[in-house]
């Protein structure tokens, strides 16, 4: 039942990426970026990473979308009409390719016996919960083990949006408004 | 019975992804939105039961609380075409 759930999402996916591909009008593209997040949000629940999903809603689904929408308030609401051309296309179907020919080689989903689950994969699923007292394997290992890692994802992410708040801010002043 | 409910919920999906795809107004899209938010609410609280871990609820629940929040904000922009706007200004939103 859970396979079923999941072509029939990915089919899903698939069919809102073309969607976001082929319409013009950037506010549905917005829509429909907003539902190819929670679709993926979903899918990362049925792989079993909620902590995953949770990221991908609250960034995906709200902060991207309204991060989008102010941009398409403050610039224009129509894409321009492209000519199609050839090279793109095939430069991305061929590097999908590539791709799917390097995935083969993969060991299977959740293969147990792989080398980057025999080092220290085994430590954290054994003695985690002691060491950290976090109930959850992914969150343990995010926020204690790899706790520097984090924080330095942290200062990138903040140092984005003070970037983003001193260009906003700039241009509110300019105008003669109060900023937010 | 989860198995039929998760049927339905993936018919609903579909028939609201169609919605945002052709909605012929920004309204039918947001609406499009909203109902896949919540149609994604409760797929995870029934692949939760599905899978005999109802954790999942808390997901599901936080869901609830993003989508409602992103809706709102997608209709203050409708309305006043600025995410900054403190509402008592009038001005024409992308809305029409």
């Amino acid at each position: 039942m859970i396979d079923v759930l999941d072509y029939v999402m990915l089919f899903f996916l698939a069919a809102t990426a073309i969607g976001i591909v082929r319409l013009r009008g950037l506010i549905a593209v917005v829509m429909l970026s907003g539902i190819y997040s929670l679709l993926a949000a979903s899918l990362f629940v049925i792989l079993d990473a909620p902590d995953v999903a949770l990221t991908e809603a609250a960034v995906g689904v709200g902060a991207a979308t309204v991060l989008m929408l102010g941009t398409v308030a403050l610039t224009t609401r129509e894409e321009k009409p492209v000519r199609f051309r050839p090279l793109p296309l095939v430069v991305v179907v061929v590097t999908g390719i590539v791709l799917i020919y390097g995935t083969l080689s993969l060991p299977p989903f959740g293969a147990a016996d792989v080398p980057a689950r025999l080092h220290v994969s085994p430590l954290y699923l054994a003695e985690g919960y002691e060491q950290t007292g976090v109930p959850n394997i992914v969150t343990a290992v995010l926020a204690s083990y790899r706790g520097f890692d984090t924080l330095g994802e942290v200062v990138v992410i903040m140092a984005a949006g003070v970037g983003v708040i001193a260009l906003l801010a700039g241009r509110r002043s300019g105008q003669g408004e109060k900023g937010e | 019975m989860f198995i039929a409910a998760a049927l339905g919920l993936l018919v609903t999906m579909a028939m609201a992804l169609a919605r945002a795809y052709l909605g012929p107004t920004i309204y039918d899209r947001i609406l499009a939105v909203n109902v896949f938010g919540t149609k994604t609410v409760l797929m995870i609280a029934i692949v939760g039961f599905l899978t005999d871990r109802p954790e999942f609820l808390d997901v599901a629940l936080v869901y609830a609380l993003i989508n409602f929040i992103g809706v709102i904000a997608a209709l203050k922009v409708f309305k006043y075409g600025d995410l900054g706007a403190d509402g008592s200004r009038r001005e024409e939103g992308l809305g029409k």
